[in-house]
């Protein structure tokens, strides 16, 4: 096996054991993520706290496992439905050309000219407030899945447009086939590496954008952990220098992060 | 070739190794502001970097010992209020001179008031002394004597004059020409401002040297927390005028001798629940938060004392109500410590109606107890006090949730749509006296949050707070003010309108380099004794200068 193999093997061992401790997390750990052990705020990794606890004396371990969770089962949510979105109109734009193209493009122009953090405080400021910290965390990327579609949906427009005058295409029209029937049985097929590497690309970017927004106080809600919530106990520097153990989630993201990227490629070549 | 070359490197050691002792003299303190200023004016001053250059600038005519709080003689040498409280009369200093040399006259008295008490200027501070229909007077009979007559009387008036900045009424300066300890001589916006030694200054030390000791003061401006403190021990600042909880134990630990914990300080933490009537809540949480009893439930579920250990790091004591202990005068003594009794808080619930069944707490109804707590977003403190008020809260049974909103959205949801269940937020109090207050207790107050702008008072213990408080403002009599605005004291603690939770110390750091340094909880806190503060020569004071 070669280097770049081996390293690929272990990316994505490396996910599946995050991924599997994530949904296994009431196994692994039988604190909650809320409880508060106020006799031990901020403490070192002990036998009772294998990575100490935070400011509150929650536990950090437990924390991280059930953040993991929800960052590593929404993330790829929100990306699938970014990606679908933008496989839908940018196969459409590319395929048909004319006003639908011009249409769609400008809405996916307006969508990234549009300042995305604004509009998501303005929407979670719209919001009711009484919503459950699970049903804030799902509006969250779900809000994220539908905005964070432009991006994508500009490259999918870009591999599309290439079939557009195709000869496979032009036999399928000669033989009667649908609008719909074109899309989706001849062209998704060939556009399947481009979507599939939009997807793989859109899950660091919204678990990283998730963090962002969490730092700002947006997204996920107290009590319920997420990688975003956990940096953001990184922001005291002082914190940070006195109790080292606070950067576990951090060094799980960057592992995470970068696992996604060494894997992306074997996909394409599989394909 | 080879000498002049080594002479020209020589030189360059030199310029190199000098370089931080120019920047930094042996006469200059070195501190920082945490925003631009956004006046040099003092009658319109509204921010807290332009107040604090009010204060090292301004000449006033009675001064507020931030340590004794008691009110010392400045500008004026005595004073007198009539007897019907309207008028006071202020005997001047003779022989002052203004930094620009212009001489001092009551006459500067007459138009400073003047300026100030126009409405056309807006003046925030002129807004204190506005009393009853009608304008003041203000007269300047002698050179030495101002007399200012008010349309009704004004309570605490003596101490409003500690922020009134005597300007000249015939400098070329203007506001630049002051009578204060320091002068503005040099300032960059958004980088600096440099304040110079007045040699004017009025004031002498007990041995007869002319005050201040220092020669300049050179005040960074900058916003950044993190890089004040990373500056202050690398040694090129002088002091830290405010420092939060996290900073100053790391800063204690490095090195205990820099830091000074003034006490417990004037500002409060503390959250209330939406009590009015236009809010748009459900019925059933309308009764909840006007329910007395929940609301002391609440109170009394709430940990305090894990608040000021865990959030605080100890750097905080449990807060009794409106006024700090630290306010020597206007704290009421007789209020009850605040208690920690979840037993005694699903008690008083039982008496209100509510069951505390299987961990959940349910109204006479049977709806389980739930709300949404809002504060704003960004600010770590108050998001760790909101998640401990939420674990001391579920052991009695109610479901609160946190949501932490951006400031603008907070504001909005408070003052306009007043569409939340309960706010946490911090009270800032500048003044000691109670009438800065009026707006937060007054029913028809903007700032009364539980229940603005009301026509009248929507419950017979805020229609005695309105009458204790228009009473109190009015009265020239010290004692009977406070008798009054204990009572008040004592309503707000058994209805628990606001549910105080901490007031914090007051943190301060100053390099060993500063003598004298007493560090006093209001504002501004480290630096309040300017004139009197020395700097020890750079070898002396080791490490941090």
């Amino acid at each position: 096996m070669s280097a770049k193999k081996l390293l690929r093997a272990f990316s994505a061992a490396l996910l599946c054991a995050v991924f599997a401790s994530g949904v296994c997390a009431g196994i692994l750990t039988h604190y909650s993520y809320s409880r508060q052990f106020r006799e031990a705020p901020s403490a070192a990794p002990s036998a009772q706290h294998p990575l100490g606890t935070d400011h509150l004396g929650r536990d950090l371990l437990a924390r991280l496992l059930y953040g993991t969770r929800v960052s590593l089962l929404l993330a790829p949510a929100a990306a699938l439905l970014a990606t679908l979105i933008a496989g839908l109109f940018g196969g459409i734009a590319g395929l048909w050309g004319g006003w639908m193209e011009k249409a769609i493009l400008a809405a996916a122009d307006l969508s990234l000219g549009l300042p995305l953090l604004f509009v998501l405080i303005a929407l979670r400021a719209l919001l009711p407030l009484d919503i459950s910290p699970v049903i804030s965390v799902v509006a969250t990327f779900l809000t994220l899945g539908i905005l964070g579609w432009p991006a994508s949906l500009r490259v999918v427009w870009a591999a599309a447009r290439r079939y557009r005058n195709s000869d496979f295409l032009l036999l399928a029209r000669a033989g009667g086939c649908s609008p719909s029937r074109i899309l989706l049985r001849h062209v998704m097929p060939n556009l399947l590496p481009v979507l599939l590497a939009q997807f793989w690309i859109s899950i660091p970017l919204f678990i990283l954008t998730e963090a962002t927004l969490s730092m700002l106080g947006l997204g996920v809600m107290e009590p319920l952990p997420s990688w975003g919530t956990l940096l953001k106990g990184l922001e005291d520097l002082t914190a940070v220098r006195a109790n080292p153990w606070m950067l576990s989630p951090l060094l799980v993201l960057i592992a995470v992060v970068i696992s996604l990227q060494l894997i992306l490629p074997a996909r394409e070549e599989a394909l | 070739m080879r000498a002049l070359r080594s002479h020209l490197l020589a030189w360059l050691v030199l310029l190199l190794c000098a370089a931080p002792l120019a920047a930094q003299s042996a006469e200059e303190l070195h501190f920082c502001l945490h925003g631009e200023p956004k006046t040099f004016d003092p009658v319109l001053v509204d921010d807290e970097a332009s107040e604090n250059v009010r204060y090292l600038t301004g000449g006033v005519l009675i001064r507020l010992n931030r340590q004794t709080q008691a009110l010392e003689p400045a500008l004026a040498t005595s004073w007198e209020l009539s007897k019907d409280g309207r008028a006071i009369t202020f005997h001047l200093r003779k022989g002052l001179y203004f930094s620009d040399g212009t001489p001092f006259t009551a006459e500067d008295v007459a138009f400073t008031m003047r300026r100030l008490l126009d409405p056309q200027t807006h003046s925030p501070t002129g807004d204190a002394f506005r009393s009853g229909e009608g304008s003041a007077s203000v007269e300047a009979p002698t050179a030495d004597r101002a007399v200012i007559t008010f349309p009704a009387p004004v309570a605490g008036l003596e101490r409003l004059f500690d922020q009134v900045a005597i300007l000249s009424a015939h400098s070329p300066k203007k506001e630049m020409a002051v009578l204060g300890a320091y002068y503005v001589s040099d300032y960059k916006p958004g980088a600096y401002l440099v304040l110079r030694r007045n040699p004017n200054y009025w004031k002498r030390d007990s041995t007869g040297r002319p005050l201040p000791y220092i020669e300049v003061i050179r005040l960074d401006i900058q916003r950044n927390r993190e890089i004040e403190l990373m500056r202050f021990r690398r040694g090129e600042l002088d002091l830290i005028n405010r420092l939060d909880a996290e900073q100053f134990d790391h800063l204690r630990r490095e090195n205990p001798a820099v830091t000074r914990n003034a006490g417990t300080g004037l500002d409060a933490e503390e959250f209330w629940f939406n009590q009015s009537p236009a809010a748009p809540l459900p019925d059933i949480k309308k009764e909840w938060f006007r329910t007395t009893e929940f609301r002391r439930a609440v109170s009394l579920a709430i940990n305090r004392e894990d608040l000021c250990r865990i959030v605080f790091l100890g750097y905080a004591k449990p807060a009794f109500g409106p006024v700090s202990p630290s306010n020597q005068f206007w704290f009421n003594p007789a209020l009850p410590a605040p208690k920690y009794d979840p037993q005694g808080a699903l008690r008083l619930l039982e008496q209100a109606g509510f069951r505390f069944q299987n961990g959940v707490l349910k109204d006479r109804a049977g709806n389980p107890v739930a709300f949404t707590l809002v504060t704003n977003s960004g600010n770590a403190v108050r998001e760790k006090m909101a998640a401990m008020i939420q674990q001391d809260l579920s052991q009695i049974g109610i479901r609160m949730t946190v949501v932490t909103l951006d400031f603008p959205s907070l504001i909005e949801r408070m003052t306009r749509t007043l569409d939340y269940d309960a706010c946490l937020l911090g009270l800032v109090n500048t003044d000691l006296d109670p009438n800065s207050q009026m707006t937060v207790w007054l029913s028809s107050g903007e700032n009364h949050q539980w229940n603005p702008n009301q026509k009248s008072p929507a419950t017979p213990w805020e229609a005695e707070i309105d009458k204790l408080m228009r009473e109190q403002a009015s009265s020239l009599s010290e004692k009977q003010r406070k008798a009054k605005f204990d009572r008040v004291q004592q309503i707000v603690a058994e209805q628990q309108p606001f549910i105080y939770l901490v007031n914090k110390d007051v943190l301060t750091a100053v390099s060993p380099a500063v003598v004298g340094a007493a560090p006093a909880v209001l504002n501004p806190q480290a630096f309040w004794n300017a004139e009197t503060l020395r700097l020890k020569p750079a070898p002396e004071s080791g490490a941090l200068r």
